[in-house]
């Protein structure tokens, strides 16, 4: 049905426009008109269009609860807990879809009757309601246009309108985004107390297993289950082993590519390597599981050593491989940003290229060298994948490289993959992490990007 | 030390210096090819299929079938293949124990009797008579025939007894075991046995993604550069938008899965699993890319052509519809690509809004549950079997080629459609 009421929405206004045209051509045969025909086509299909959706749009989002409302309001003064309110509203849904196969009562009966009967007026009422406001809108219009009405300015009104809008969804991401991990993360916090998860030692979810919904919480069952300190601990390690890979080679690559390497070599080198950054994560945790540790278990027992098939040492380094062309193209643009100036300089004064390098070129680029290895460990602590996949997904508390460990990201996963209960601390507490992990991130980001501004500013 | 010693150093020196350079090229090629072999000489396997063909006695006693009917198909449909296909394994050893029909059995793919039925249906005339029918062999067979099986170890260390290898090594010698391209791996859905399994569902889950993604991300990608570079006053305001997106660009995709499943599932209450919810989660966070690229290339369109629309008494808003977008457009078209090519390769928020579950069916519609060609590799990297190493680097295989495809395109689009400005 919504779909219907979409389709006939759009198809009025595209049919609207010709009347809107034609009406237009035809005053035009004997009087001037202030725009183009099409103008009052476009005129006259927003006004068609747009009333209609808005009302169509706001109509369907508030549907829902206010149906609920009414159904629940039968039961509000019983005093049943959210709950016990939301399990028997799921059964009423699925009685009146003939899919409920539980225990009958007259009550779910008589909710359900009153279900579909709600549904059935909302449905047409709905209909009705937008279609008369489209025609009114739309004969509002129509009547008003002669041919000194003002119709461009009003379309190009509406268009920037919609475009404005358009450069709001940016900012409405990040809003949902920090409104929906806060809201878990203040209940996460009501249950836990923030002291016990920046500065507690042991992570256990598992221990926090699905509780009865209907049980009131008993928060004495989580204590010690939720320390965040070996996953935040852990996620370091990993970004720190991966960073030890990642920043010699991307930085020496990205020097050599700076300055010694002929052109030939850079128009075929630097997008070979970059097509290191375009291989999806999911397929390098499959190469670290698959390849690496083993290779480093074997290596480690040739050795007489210790290693776990999923050591921290086999998710880094292959994180690290991931990491190189960010750096080796960040640092190779910055690099490439030195004035000549300063390299024919040192030149003058007998240096060699190395030691131009080294004493007067990666001194003036020092702020964009750090800027984007910034950026490489934000990278690093919110990769997933490769930890999931290759690192072990118990917390271990550990500075073994051997050892497994876990991180922020792949505890996030190991506790919402599969079914998650809303309302219960462990899926809170996957919130609670994902907005640690925001927080990091966006700090290491805005300092990576203010470090770069300031730098390009400085030689521009 | 004299002068030219301390010379000799310093030369030294520098040759040591470009060596760690060339060494780190070197190194993260090294890293590429090893990487890239690695992945196809694990996968190239999957595409061929093993099959053993075997001789099938259609006898209308073993289907209880009248002999002198022609069977119609509904009788066929009726009739007990799975019967029928137990006798017909005893023919390959009439002295088979209990013990040993079951290993018999197991030689095959579970779907034998859907196999023997189809066989029978397309082929009405073989009825009552011996023909060669190619049956699907089991996952185990199949590795050992491709090698990836040991066959040397101890028999409880192997997935294939010796008394099935037995058999097998016969049928291989009388030429009844043949490979053939796998085309099954490209038209079936997930699976639990790793010689049915195929990519088709999740490549319906990745391509419905995708459109989701593109139709949403796009448009409003477009329009919002449009504003921010050609409309917006210089203020507080759009310099906030600015570096929002910017900061939008780095936010780990996690937490845009976090996002989908607090505010898509749980408060706009959109179906799980479903590619439309993970075509909207991708769009929100292909959207800063996609913006960032329009602003590029509608920043790079001379404004001398703006001027000139403008003298001749074109609207702003004409001179953006008519002549400053339509110029930007491959630029933001090749952005789009990459964009979408990176939203083709994400798991992490996919999991999360559950399409990891197993689906077995091929959606439909971005309405029904499915899973992604990442999250399929996942799924399969996770399960214990060796006969899914092969199936996740085929599958690997695929993706890299649709990623490779588009940054072509991507790379095309640009090259031949952008104008350059002097």
């Amino acid at each position: 049905m919504n779909s219907v009421i979409f389709l006939t929405i759009v198809l009025l206004a595209l049919s609207s426009y010709f009347f809107g045209r034609k009406k237009a051509i035809l005053i035009q045969s004997n009087k001037r008109l202030t725009a183009l025909p099409k103008f009052y086509g476009y005129y006259l299909a927003i006004w068609c269009g747009a009333p209609a959706f808005l009302l169509y749009a706001l109509w369907s989002i508030f549907e829902p609860s206010i149906v609920r409302f009414f159904i629940l309001s039968d039961y509000s003064s019983q005093g049943l807990l959210e709950g016990e309110l939301n399990l028997f509203y799921e059964k009423v849904k699925s009685l009146s879809r003939n899919q409920y196969s539980g225990e009958l009562t007259a009550e779910l009966q008589r909710s359900a009757e009153k279900y579909l009967n709600f549904r059935d007026i909302a449905k047409w009422s709905k209909v009705v309601i937008v279609l008369s406001l489209l025609i009114a809108s739309t004969g509002y219009a129509y009547t008003k246009i002669s041919n000194n009405t003002k119709t461009r300015e009003p379309v190009e009104i509406f268009l920037k309108g919609v475009f404005f809008l358009s450069s709001l969804a940016a900012i409405l991401t990040t809003i949902g985004i920090i409104f929906s991990l806060l809201f878990q993360t203040i209940e996460f916090f009501q249950v836990i107390p923030l002291f016990d998860f920046v500065f507690g030692m042991h992570w256990y979810p598992a221990k926090a297993f699905v509780r009865d919904a209907s049980e009131a919480l008993d928060p004495s069952m989580y204590s010690d289950t939720f320390g965040a300190v070996p996953i935040f601990a852990g996620t370091f390690f990993i970004a720190l082993i991966a960073m030890c890979v990642a920043i010699p080679i991307g930085l020496l690559s990205g020097i050599y590519m700076a300055e010694y390497a002929s052109k030939r070599l850079r128009q075929y080198a630097k997008p070979v390597i970059e097509i290191l950054a375009g291989i999806p994560t999911v397929v390098y945790g499959f190469f670290a599981a698959l390849t690496v540790g083993p290779f480093l278990k074997d290596l480690g027992l040739s050795l007489g050593l210790e290693v776990s098939a999923e050591s921290a040492l086999a998710a880094g380094g292959v994180m690290g491989i991931m990491i190189i062309p960010f750096i080796s193209s960040l640092s190779d643009d910055v690099i490439t940003s030195v004035p000549q100036n300063l390299r024919d300089g040192s030149y003058a004064m007998g240096a060699t290229k190395s030691e131009t390098i080294k004493r007067v070129i990666i001194p003036a680029a020092l702020p964009g060298i750090v800027g984007s290895i910034l950026l490489g460990v934000s990278r690093a602590i919110g990769e997933t994948m490769i930890v999931v996949m290759a690192s072990g997904l118990a917390a271990n508390l550990t500075l073994n490289p051997l050892e497994s460990t876990s991180t922020i990201t792949a505890q996030i996963v190991v506790i919402l993959i599969g079914d998650q209960q809303f309302g219960d601390p462990k899926t809170q507490a996957a919130f609670a992490l994902g907005l640690s992990l925001f927080i990091v991130t966006l700090v290491l980001n805005i300092v990576a990007l203010s470090v770069v501004k300031k730098y390009r500013e400085k030689y521009e | 030390m004299n002068k030219e010693e301390r010379l000799i150093k310093r030369y030294k020196a520098e040759k040591r210096f470009q060596f760690y350079g060339k060494a780190a090229i070197f190194m993260a090629l090294l890293f590429l090819v090893v990487f890239l072999t690695k992945i196809f000489s694990t996968g190239y396997t999957a595409f061929q299929k093993t099959w053993l063909v075997i001789p099938v006695n259609y006898n209308a006693d073993l289907l209880y079938l009248d002999p002198d009917k022609k069977p119609t198909t509904e009788d066929i449909n009726d009739a007990d293949f799975y019967e029928f296909g137990i006798e017909t394994f005893i023919t390959l050893d009439p002295d088979a124990s209990e013990d040993q029909i079951m290993e018999l059995k197991k030689m095959f793919a579970f779907t034998f009797e859907r196999e023997l039925k189809y066989y029978l249906l397309d082929n009405p005339d073989s009825f009552g008579k011996t023909v060669d029918v190619k049956l699907t062999a089991s996952d185990d067979l199949d590795q050992v025939f491709k090698g990836n099986y040991p066959r040397d170890i101890p028999e409880n260390r192997r997935r294939a007894s010796d008394y099935q290898l037995k058999i097998f090594d016969k049928l291989n010698e009388d030429g009844r075991v043949i490979s053939e391209f796998n085309a099954s791996f490209f038209t079936n859905a997930d699976s639990r046995e790793a010689e049915l399994a195929g990519i088709a569902s999740s490549f319906m889950g990745s391509l419905f993604s995708i459109l989701v993604c593109l139709s949403i991300a796009f448009p409003v990608a477009l329009l919002a550069a449009v504003y921010l570079e050609e409309f917006a006053p210089k203020n507080r305001f759009t310099d906030f938008i600015e570096v929002n997106i910017n900061n939008l660009a780095a936010v780990p995709s996690i937490v845009f899965g976090l996002l989908g499943l607090g505010v898509l599932l749980a408060v706009f209450g959109l179906p799980r699993s479903t590619p439309l919810v993970g075509g909207i989660t991708l769009s929100l966070m292909t959207l800063p890319t996609i913006i960032i690229a329009a602003r590029a290339s509608l920043k790079a369109v001379p404004p001398s052509i703006r001027e000139a629309a403008l003298a001749m008494g074109a609207s702003k808003m004409q001179t953006t519809m008519h002549h400053t977008v339509p110029l930007a457009l491959p630029g933001t078209l090749s952005g789009t690509i990459i964009g979408l090519a990176q939203a083709l390769g994400e798991t992490a928020p996919l999991i999360l809004i559950g399409m990891v579950a197993f689906v077995n069916t091929i959606p439909g519609t971005p309405m029904d549950p499915a899973a992604s060609l990442p999250v399929q590799i996942y799924i399969w990297a996770e399960s214990a079997e060796r006969g899914f190493v092969e199936k996740v680097s085929a599958c690997i295989m695929v993706l890299l080629f649709f990623l490779i495809f588009m940054n072509l395109g991507a790379q095309l689009i640009r090259h031949k459609f952008e104008k350059k400005w002097n």
